[in-house]
């Protein structure tokens, strides 16, 4: 497994971050940090802006304000050597796996791996089997993606985003349109991955069950307050949060004003 | 299963009227339609009565709602009974609400469409402009050997472009012979100058037509397919693995297609030019007369470097220009099932555009330098 810098405590340290979607600013001074080997979950309602600070988090969009840092690492204003060399401690599963269509399973693994290392053909498709096995695909080297279902994408992804053995694995919506039995393996692969490997999980997620099954650590942004509106364990948030918002999510339950409102008075 | 239609029965009673709702109120089933009641007489209420209805749907919601504005404006009671209480509260999210003021027209005036339409191109002439500065810059790590630029990507592209728009392509070449020799041999007969069909086709189809409708070929084939399938991976998030895997979209995807296109053009164009001038044989040794062993000399006497090269300058960059605007919309593509597919037209049209914009460039220019 890459080793990242060890002199931080943290593997990933989000300080004062501004995320904007096109012009509009969505989120204002973002900060948390993620420690190594913790599945830490980002959580909150649809379009709270999420998936925006994940792509910021990855370096697909730049934050206009603040900095994320790997390893004690500054990843937003690295120079292009550094940002390439920080862009390999971390992996990510995308939404719907965003596997290269034109490729089999095993080019999609092992692109990675040609463009980083010196292994040659063999060793290769070693680790491509090895990584495919790992995430129960063993033997679906030659498939394309169209030819899989979309726990099986998932899956492919994930082993594609391991295949350099990140110290970071960040996950957009794994368990979106799964269903429960697929979801729950997928989230033992997760915590199976961590306890093996020693990988940081980072998962933006509002999938209660996988909340209360694998996440160490949450945290929740809230889009009218524009940030994080709380940090920590879920179950203890769920118990013993101030803010009402967050009791009510986490407890998938809206206060009684509201609740009487029903469907049909929106 | 018996279905009762849905009725209303009015009755009145002086100064109120009774509506007796019976039936079932389907929408697909044509229910009656609210119809006010006659204001020559005073009226002070209206008592609804729907004890009688059997099934119901979104339709008695309507004509309820209806009702409730009615005697609202009127300032007439309404007096509900027996209308299930679902049905009262889907009809209240009918109710009419404060509509908020209208957006003001915009582009009301000619000066503002223009300002728009030049900013927009402008925009679009900056995005082409850095893409092309990308490319360029790709292209220097390729020089130096540090691209992330895979040959067997560009082969297959180029045997997509390339080997597989040979049929189209030599089709299209050889009517367009064709029909220019066709055209010409109606009015050069007139003057006994029949020989001169070859000329004529060679030259247009060598300098012009076969490098044109080659790249216009090229544009809806390749271009489209190109825009199409980079906006795919632009919705799929394919193009987002590719950069956090710290890989440039510029070298992985964009230049291993320019590059097949400004490889293969030429070549195709030089295909083109051949079948063009073997539609024109055709067409003069079958309406003319002429031996084709005359036609190819003449051919060959009037055709000369210079004109080889300007048809193989001109196809190399058009297949620059399709490559460009392909990947530019390709990657413009909104990330939406519909994207893909306004990235192709988009694509089909600006390459198209501009390969006819740089043709009278080349005009212009070739003129300059007399070749």
């Amino acid at each position: 497994m890459s080793t990242a810098s060890g002199k931080s405590k943290f593997a990933i340290e989000v300080e004062g971050v501004e995320c904007r979607y096109g012009e509009r600013v969505v989120l204002t001074n973002v900060s948390f940090a993620v420690k190594p080997s913790e599945i830490f979950f980002i959580i909150g309602g649809n379009g709270c802006g999420k998936s925006t600070l994940l792509r910021h988090l990855i370096g697909l969009k730049q934050p206009g304000q603040g900095q994320v840092k790997y390893f004690g690492r500054d990843f937003t204003h690295a120079d292009r050597a550094g940002r390439q060399e920080l862009l390999r401690t971390f992996g990510v599963l995308y939404q719907n796996g965003a596997l290269w269509s034109s490729m089999t399973l095993a080019e999609n693994v092992a692109l990675p791996l040609e463009l980083y290392t010196q292994l040659d053909r063999r060793e290769r498709a070693r680790i491509v089997s090895l990584k495919l096995a790992q995430v129960g695909l063993a033997g679906l080297e030659d498939y394309y993606p169209v030819e899989l279902s979309g726990g099986m994408k998932r899956r492919a992804g994930l082993a594609r985003a391991l295949a350099l053995d990140p110290a970071i694995v960040f996950f957009d919506e794994p368990s979106a349109g799964l269903d429960p039995i697929t979801s729950l393996k997928l989230d033992e692969l997760i915590r199976q991955i961590r306890d093996t490997l020693g990988t940081t999980i980072v998962i933006v997620s509002h999938e209660l069950p996988s909340i209360f099954d694998i996440a160490d650590r949450v945290v929740m942004i809230d889009s009218g307050a524009r940030g994080v509106i709380a940090e920590g364990e879920p179950n203890q948030l769920r118990e013993a949060s101030p803010d009402q918002r967050v009791r009510e999510f986490l407890n998938r339950r809206v206060a009684a004003v509201q609740q009487q409102q029903g469907l049909l008075h929106p | 299963m018996i279905i009762t239609p849905a009725q209303v029965a009015t009755s009145r009673d002086g100064e109120v009227v009774t509506l007796c709702l019976s039936g079932n109120w389907q929408i697909t089933a044509s229910p009656p339609r609210w119809e006010e009641p006659a204001l020559d007489r005073p009226l002070r209420r209206i008592v609804l009565q729907a004890a009688a209805i059997g099934d119901w749907d979104s339709s008695l919601a309507l004509y309820l709602s209806a009702a409730r504005t009615w005697s609202g404006q009127q300032g007439v009671e309404l007096v509900e009974q027996g209308v299930p209480a679902e049905v009262g509260r889907l009809a209240a999210l009918l109710a009419p609400k404060p509509t908020p003021p209208a957006p003001q027209p915009q582009l009301a005036d000619l000066v503002a469409s223009l300002g728009q339409a030049t900013h927009q191109l402008w925009q679009e002439t900056k995005d082409l402009a850095q893409l092309l500065g990308e490319c360029a810059y790709s292209l220097g790590r390729f020089i130096r050997g540090q691209a992330q630029f895979r040959w067997r990507d560009c082969f297959t592209e180029m045997q997509q472009c390339g080997a597989l728009a040979l049929p189209i392509v030599g089709l299209i070449s050889f009517l367009v012979g064709v029909i220019m020799a066709y055209q010409a041999a109606v009015q050069l007969r007139q003057f006994g100058a029949d020989i001169y069909v070859a000329d004529l086709v060679g030259l247009s189809v060598v300098r012009e037509m076969g490098p044109m409708m080659a790249a216009i070929v090229l544009a809806g084939r390749t271009g489209a397919a190109f825009a199409a399938t980079l906006g795919n991976m632009q919705a799929n998030e394919e193009i987002d693995a590719l950069e956090t895997l710290g890989v440039s979209p510029i070298d992985f995807l964009v230049m291993p297609r320019i590059m097949a296109l400004f490889l293969m053009m030429p070549l195709l164009a030089l295909y083109a030019d051949f079948l063009g001038i073997m539609g024109g044989l055709v067409v003069t040794a079958s309406i003319l007369d002429i031996p084709s062993s005359l036609y190819w000399i003449e051919t060959k006497s009037i055709i000369d470097l210079s004109d080889l090269s300007t048809g193989l300058i001109k196809a190399a960059t058009f297949g620059l220009i399709i490559g460009l605007c392909a990947c530019l919309r390709g990657l413009q593509a909104e990330r939406s099932a519909v994207g893909a597919g306004r990235a192709a037209t988009a694509a089909v049209v600006t390459s198209t555009l501009l390969i006819i914009v740089s043709d009278a460039v080349f005009a212009v220019i070739f003129n300059i330098l007399g070749w």
